[in-house]
């Protein structure tokens, strides 16, 4: 019988497990617990694997449509794309660890995105990124430090995606001081799939081998799910350890390998290693199928020698897989993977136990039911409540602050690093590998691939307005939706789907956890009334340092489907002498906007509120009007309003602008109004389009061509707006070298 | 015409570029880098793009020692034609089937983008389908492109007509984006059988994903 660790308590503090926690451990086993087994509740148990703070308001998402073929609780969320094929996709963070070693943090962020995706037996064929960083401008050590992070993280995720040969197509960059202590690094992938051959992570068939493959086991990332649950500290920096090392040449051969195997019919089960590693995908594995299993801890591939079994449960080294085969399979399997050169193993097999029995050379070292373990982890009910600062944003508006005339106010919003190009970051990706990509990066809104297979494209995009999600979570969590799939439907694709990465602060702060709950039941809202369902996504709590919290960050990425990859449309100018219209109602909507934060330096105010008819209405109508043929380009109206939007599309194509907009206050060209776009269409098609737009507010507001940007009082030669939008962002980031 | 593509461990551009030659009517293979010899009925080898080994040594290093490498450089002292593109490129010079060498990008970060070229030699059954001065848009996607040989070798290489592409920009001026010696994007070998270039016309076929202009380059191979 165990008896209690000598030093227990000090055991379970540095695991992060509570007294309470230890005492369901203990009913749970019958007994005390070892020190393996410690380790391993308290990978499954952290906030990182368990979700024990979040799960009270994820269960009701909306989940289900005719088209999800597999929802939440998997890898990945996987839909039906036609034409037997299948998206499969999903989006994580990997916040804690790029802070800590910017370039290994996002790369393993990649390369773990990744593995979810084939481990689903998706090919990846295309990732999006989400990023987060505090004041780069700053001019001290602050700033610098920014400004380094940014340059590690880019490199990162360039490293690794282009070895993997999946092109980075888009993703969103945006810079607040609340990310000077936790930068975010939302990484996203998408890969194809036939919708009849999905593989699933699960562990059953009384007997069957558990064959471990890919690279070999260290010490690297000891721990790093339950570093990841925590806040940081100025001590932080000492947790570098923690962090994963990348090697995306062993991955892109454990892809390879990986698809080569789910050719044949020998594979019952596959997941990950990610977080807290060998612990989870086993237990996860086999939870998922009620069964139990066994393993023997001494076969898996080694890269260090003397190594225990507490570290070969919690190491979080990459690139691994684990497998549940079909009986008498053994020895073909293994032969792929020696192809590929990997190290693959039979490390166990299934039984009908409902345990996991761990053996280190014949002997048991841990057996703990896994039912528990993985499927009954605590559920928190943690308090909530409405943050102090809410009350003020709600009584500050844009009249509080002096009047600024368009001109002035225009230069400044089109120098803001939110708008200009980020060239410096996506040229560092590789976009076009594969040869699919219509609209990669730079290329505004959502980004495009073809799908060779069915001839159709893939439209997605990655989105969040974190000053929205500030001064009002619940509108800013269902603005985010509603932008990802407004900038999909502008390609002509139908939003069908999203999955999230949800960044917050610190749980145990009940004004965060309010953040968290309103942002959920603001994605539950929206997507259900956008028919949207929600197929996976990820939690990323404690986002604190020194007792500052990030702004409430729910990062939405919406996949959306064109059955014609040839009527893709694009974000910019197509032709000088077409016509632009503005569809949609501009109000005096300041709330969270681009323009208070770049003239006031403040982010408050209150948010218009929400038509989700009149933003289902425009994205069906710019889908049938550009069926039909009859638009030359479409763009969403959002951050820095329709003159920010104008000016973005002219730098981008070289073609100028001259445009009039009806506006009730002058200052209104850069409000934020929701449910907008501006939609281009040659002359001729006019009269059809105009007729298609009517009912949602639909005003010709100019012309495409030129030498200059005008709108209203505003004007910018496009030589001088070129400059701005293409320059900006390399000499900030370059300024320290 | 039959095309055997190589594929190294860490090679990622194979598919791509079987699906090109397919698209414009050849027969293309994949040749795994444990054979030692190149089908007799082969017209092309084409050494694909990617990160072999990881790239984690110098790009292409490790990858020269590979057996089919082997069965490569006997094809070409047969002269069978062979074309690298991108991590291809680099492999060859590593194997010392094309003059020069591939450094990291002056600016050494890895550059993903549309870069044109201008065609400086035609005299080859690469660029045969061009005109010298022809200006084409290709994707560029590297982070060790900036070719490098000697000043004597490089006289030597204009003397024989090997330098065969040039970056520019739109126009036809030069315009150098990873800083390549005489802003070199594609050379030969002496005997006009061996090609390599950093930019990738196998991505470059359709109008849909940007530009068609690698047809030319690709078909020239292709028997009159």
């Amino acid at each position: 019988m165990q008896q209690p660790l000598p030093n227990l308590p000090e055991i379970l503090a540095k695991h992060k497990l509570s007294p309470l926690e230890y005492d369901s451990i203990k009913i749970i086993l019958g007994r005390d617990a070892n020190l393996v087994e410690i380790g391993i509740f308290s990978a499954m148990w952290s906030e990182h694997c368990s979700y024990k703070s979040s799960k009270k308001y994820l269960s009701g998402f909306p989940t289900k449509a005719p088209w999800v073929i597999q929802g939440p609780g998997e890898n990945a969320g996987v839909i039906d794309i036609g034409g037997g094929m299948a998206a499969v996709f999903k989006m994580e963070s990997h916040n804690h660890p790029s802070f800590i070693e910017p370039y290994q943090g996002a790369a393993t962020g990649v390369g773990g995105i990744m593995r979810d995706v084939f481990t689903m037996g998706a090919r990846p064929v295309a990732s999006l990124n989400a990023l987060r960083f505090g004041d780069v401008k700053r001019d001290d050590a602050i700033g610098a430090h920014q400004r380094y992070l940014v340059r590690g993280v880019v490199e990162g995720i360039g490293g690794y995606g282009n070895c993997m040969g999946v092109p980075t197509i888009g993703g969103e960059t945006s810079f607040d001081s609340c990310y000077n202590g936790n930068i975010l690094v939302n990484a996203f992938t998408l890969g194809l799939a036939k919708a009849d051959e999905i593989f699933y992570g699960r562990a059953e068939g009384i007997g069957n081998p558990v064959i471990y493959v890919g690279a070999k086991t260290g010490r690297d990332g000891l721990g790093g799910a339950v570093m990841s649950s925590d806040s940081f500290t100025d001590a932080s920096k000492s947790l570098r350890p923690t962090v994963q090392v990348g090697d995306p040449f062993t991955e892109k051969l454990l892809l390879e390998a990986c698809l080569e195997l789910f050719k044949t019919d020998y594979v019952v089960g596959i997941q990950d290693m990610g977080a807290a590693g060998l612990t989870s995908s086993s237990f996860e594995m086999a939870g998922r199928s009620g069964s139990g299993m066994k393993m023997h801890l001494d076969q898996v591939p080694a890269r260090e020698e003397g190594m225990q079994p507490y570290e070969f449960m919690l190491s979080e080294s990459q690139e691994r897989m684990l497998i549940c085969a079909k009986k008498g399979s053994e020895e073909a399997i293994l032969k792929i993977f020696q192809k590929w050169d990997l190290d693959a193993a039979i490390i166990g097999e299934v039984t009908n136990t409902g345990h996991m029995e761990l053996f280190w050379h014949g002997q048991k070292v841990a057996d703990v039911p896994v039912q528990p373990v993985s499927e009954e982890a605590p559920i928190l009910d943690r308090p909530t409540q409405e943050p102090a600062y809410i009350a003020k944003v709600r009584t500050t508006s844009i009249d509080s602050f002096p009047a600024v005339d368009n001109q002035t106010a225009f230069e400044k919003l089109a120098s803001s690093l939110e708008v200009v190009d980020k060239g410096w970051i996506y040229t560092q990706y590789d976009s076009m590998v594969q040869t699919n990509t219509i609209k990669g990066g730079g290329s505004l809104d959502a980004s495009v691939i073809r799908v060779k297979e069915t001839g159709g494209a893939l439209a997605m995009s990655a989105d969040c307005n974190v000053r929205y999600c500030y001064i009002d979570p619940f509108k800013g969590a269902a603005a985010a939706v509603m932008e990802s799939g407004r900038n999909v439907a502008m390609t002509g694709a139908t939003p069908k789907a999203i999955t999230d990465c949800l960044n917050f602060g610190n749980p145990q702060n009940p004004e965060v956890m309010w953040q968290f709950a309103q942002s959920t039941y603001g994605i539950k809202e929206a997507c259900a009334k956008l028919n949207t369902p929600v197929t996976g996504g990820n939690v990323s709590l404690y986002n604190e340092t020194n007792g500052v919290s990030i702004f409430p960050t729910p990062a939405i990425a919406m996949v959306g489907v064109n059955p014609d990859a040839t009527k893709t449309l694009k974000s910019s100018f197509q032709k000088a002498g077409n016509t632009l219209y503005l569809v949609g109602k501009t109000g005096d909507d300041f709330g969270g906007s681009l323009y208070m934060k770049e003239l006031f330096d403040t982010v408050a105010g209150t948010l218009p509120a929400i038509d989700y008819e009149a933003e289902l209405a425009l994205w069906n109508m710019v889908i049938e009007a550009n069926a039909k043929g009859l638009l030359a380009s479409a763009k969403d109206v959002s951050a820095g309003g329709v003159a920010i939007v104008l000016a973005k599309m002219a730098a981008v194509s070289g073609l100028g602008v001259e445009a009039t907009m009806k506006v009730a206050k002058p200052r209104e060209i850069f409000a934020e109004s929701f449910h907008r776009a501006i939609i281009e269409v040659e002359p001729k098609n006019a009269a059809a389009f105009e007729a298609m737009a009517a009912k949602l507010g639909c005003e010709k507001i100019g012309t495409v061509g030129g030498d200059t940007l005008r709108l209203n009082d505003i004007s910018m030669s496009l030589a001088q707006l070129k400059k701005v939008y293409y320059t900006t962002f390399a000499s900030v980031i370059n300024r320290d070298l | 015409m039959n095309v055997a593509i190589t594929l190294f461990p860490g090679t990622n551009c194979d598919t791509d570029t079987q699906y090109a030659f397919e698209k414009l009517g050849h027969k293309a293979t994949i040749l795994w880098h444990k054979e030692r010899t190149i089908p007799a009925n082969t017209d092309l080898v084409v050494i694909a793009g990617g990160f072999s080994y990881g790239d984690y040594l110098r790009s292409g290093a490790i990858a020269r020692f590979s057996p089919i490498v082997e069965g490569v450089i006997a094809h070409a002292n047969k002269g069978g034609k062979v074309l690298g593109i991108c991590n291809g490129f680099q492999i060859l010079t590593e194997a010392r089937l094309l003059p020069g060498a591939l450094k990291r990008n002056e600016h050494l970060h890895f550059i993903s983008k549309h870069q044109h070229v201008r065609v400086e030699n035609n005299q080859n059954d690469f660029l045969r389908l061009l005109k010298v001065g022809d200006v084409l848009n290709l994707p560029i996607a590297h982070a060790d492109g900036n070719y490098y040989a000697d000043a004597q070798t490089i006289a030597q290489m204009e003397q024989k007509g090997q330098v065969l592409l040039r970056y520019s920009d739109a126009s036809g001026a030069i315009s150098n984006p990873n800083g390549s010696v005489g802003a070199i994007a594609g050379i030969c070998n002496e005997t006009k059988n061996v090609f390599g270039l950093m930019p990738h016309p196998e991505r470059a076929i359709e109008i849909l994903l940007g530009s068609d202009d690698g047809i030319k380059m690709l078909q020239g191979f292709a028997s009159l």
